[in-house]
């Protein structure tokens, strides 16, 4: 289980302390599938990254499997169970996909085991083990190797930080098969993802609203999801934000 | 042939095991020839004056291995050697060089292995070239090969040039003539580490319609080590050229690339491109949420680019 506890996060913007994480509680159980959603810059990568310790709060607890991992650094994250999926993968020259396999899974896998994993992303497995993670694979393809790397590496907590962006619909399709499937497998691990898009909406647990550095609302589905799709459009969630005088 | 564990080992490095099974082959150990082998292809004979070796590659012939790997281990040793290779028309070959220096003493060791290859129409090579020193001396482990490359109509060359580690000291210098419709392939690979300097100049002439040139060198310089490379092509006639020039750069360490490309005619067509810095940050923290510490994830990436 993951305990958020009174977590606050801020940088320094032109001298003057901008809050972009504020005093947030959190609790992921285990075998639960929970997507955070929200509008632009309310802070949902920035929570990702310092769950994955990526950044470090300036205030605040984070509690994973009964031990606080608050001052852990990433490596000791990653073996502690936390596995991280990147919105902007990133590019290796002379690092092959074989290889980004195999570190992720920490184990020398032959090639057909590695391009089992990229077969559950929609990837014709022997046509891509061999390339290089470099500039000659497109975004989506990049997207699709990236998160091939962090199902294999089989993390008890997995952060998807928005699996979807630039992944075209057919993969996108392939892609929530694969959420399909890790939910049904999911037993004691427990999933996280940052997304915008319904379909993902739909497989969640639990669906948390964060606005403002802040859990705007927590909730089941049911509870949560006539209101993102229903009249609280972008604009009336500002308008909504002035009214209460917050700009 | 009897071979110690050092001598073992430089092979180990160099041509990937010491046990060489096939094709032709001569190995020089402390300028000396301590093994040589002809075959029905390829003959392999010593120059009259001692400097070197003639290698010929009859014409036509298919997938002929030639393996003239040199090693040392005294200390203080120098040499130039001369080895030219002369490919018939048509024929297709793997050439795997290569020098080992093993320098346990106070005196520099040097070898300067200049190679030629005159390349017979529509013949296809490949060369591998790797450069490795070792021993706890303080004399220093010099390398400076000069590689020539002359290529009649419609060859190929592939060249792979790599200098793994502890060399202390070379300047790599290449140079190739291409005539029409040839065609040359280099991949570079430097690492420099510790006080190491490396100079790589290489100076392509594409002089034949058609003929074209792709050098990728990729260099990783650590510690206090030191990076030149001269890249030039110059197009001599309708023809296409592409230089990359491709350096990480760590610690103190410091990198000076030079571009240079030279159009002769209006139809050459030459590009370059440069790219020298760190290790990016992300690659780092993404390797790090694979689980790995920061130091295995900058050998990770390191290895990956020199690769």
């Amino acid at each position: 289980m993951l305990k958020i506890k009174n977590l606050s996060f801020a940088v320094d913007n032109s001298g003057k302390k901008k809050e972009i994480i504020r005093n947030i509680n959190l609790e992921i159980p285990d075998g639960q599938l929970y997507v955070i959603t929200g509008p632009n810059g309310g802070g949902k990568s920035t929570l990702a990254k310092l769950i994955a310790g990526i950044e470090k709060p300036t205030s605040g607890e984070i509690w994973f499997n009964g031990e606080n991992i608050t001052e852990k650094s990433i490596t000791e994250r990653a073996k502690t169970g936390i596995g991280f999926a990147f919105q902007q993968p990133v590019r290796f020259k002379g690092l092959q996909v074989l290889d980004l396999i195999r570190l992720a899974t920490g184990k020398n896998l032959n090639v057909s085991e590695a391009c089992e994993y990229l077969s559950l992303v929609g990837l014709c497995a022997k046509e891509y083990i061999h390339r290089e993670i470099n500039s000659s694979l497109s975004g989506g393809e990049l997207k699709r190797i990236e998160i091939a790397t962090v199902l294999a590496r089989g993390s008890m907590l997995t952060l998807f930080d928005e699996p979807e962006a630039g992944i075209d619909l057919w993969s996108f399709s392939n892609l929530i098969d694969v959420f399909k499937r890790q939910r049904e497998e999911i037993k004691d691990r427990s999933i996280l993802i940052i997304s915008h898009q319904e379909r993902i909406l739909n497989i969640a647990d639990k669906i948390i609203i964060l606005k403002d550095g802040t859990i705007d609302k927590i909730g089941k589905k049911d509870e949560i999801y006539p209101e993102l799709t229903g009249s609280a459009s972008p604009v009336d969630m500002c308008r909504g934000i002035r009214k209460g005088g917050v700009n | 042939m009897d071979l110690n564990e050092i001598q073992i080992n430089l092979l180990d490095n160099i041509i990937d095991g010491h046990n060489i099974t096939e094709g032709a082959y001569n190995i020089r150990s402390d300028s000396k020839s301590i093994g040589r082998s002809s075959t029905k292809d390829v003959d392999i004979i010593p120059k009259s004056d001692g400097t070197g070796l003639d290698i010929f590659i009859k014409p036509g012939v298919k997938k002929a291995s030639v393996h003239i790997p040199v090693i040392m281990t005294q200390s203080g040793l120098k040499e130039t050697v001369y080895n030219d290779f002369y490919v018939g028309d048509g024929a297709q070959a793997d050439i795997i060089a290569g020098c080992g220096i093993n320098n346990c003493g106070c005196d520099d060791s040097e070898h300067d292995g200049v190679h030629r290859f005159f390349v017979g129409k529509n013949a296809s090579i490949t060369y591998s070239e790797k450069h490795y020193g070792d021993g706890n001396g303080v004399g220093k482990r010099i390398l400076n090969p000069i590689t020539e490359v002359y290529m009649e109509e419609n060859s190929y060359v592939e060249m792979e040039m790599i200098q793994i580690k502890g060399v202390d000291d070379t300047k790599r210098t290449t140079v190739a003539d291409l005539k029409e419709g040839a065609k040359l392939v280099v991949r570079e690979r430097l690492m420099t580490h510790g006080d190491q300097n490396a100079v790589s100049v290489y100076t392509v002439n594409l002089n034949g319609r058609g003929s074209t040139a792709d050098i990728v060198s990729r260099g990783v310089a650590r510690d206090n080590s030191y990076q030149r490379l001269d890249l030039k092509i110059a197009g001599n006639a309708e023809c296409k050229g592409h230089t990359e020039c491709d350096s990480i750069i760590m610690d103190n360490g410091k990198i000076l690339a030079i571009p240079a490309l030279e159009a002769n005619s209006t139809e050459a067509s030459l590009v370059h491109e440069a790219a020298i810095g760190k290790i990016a940050g992300e690659q780092l923290i993404k390797l790090m949420t694979l689980g790995l510490t920061e130091g295995e994830a900058e050998e990770q990436i390191i290895n990956g680019f020199l690769r």
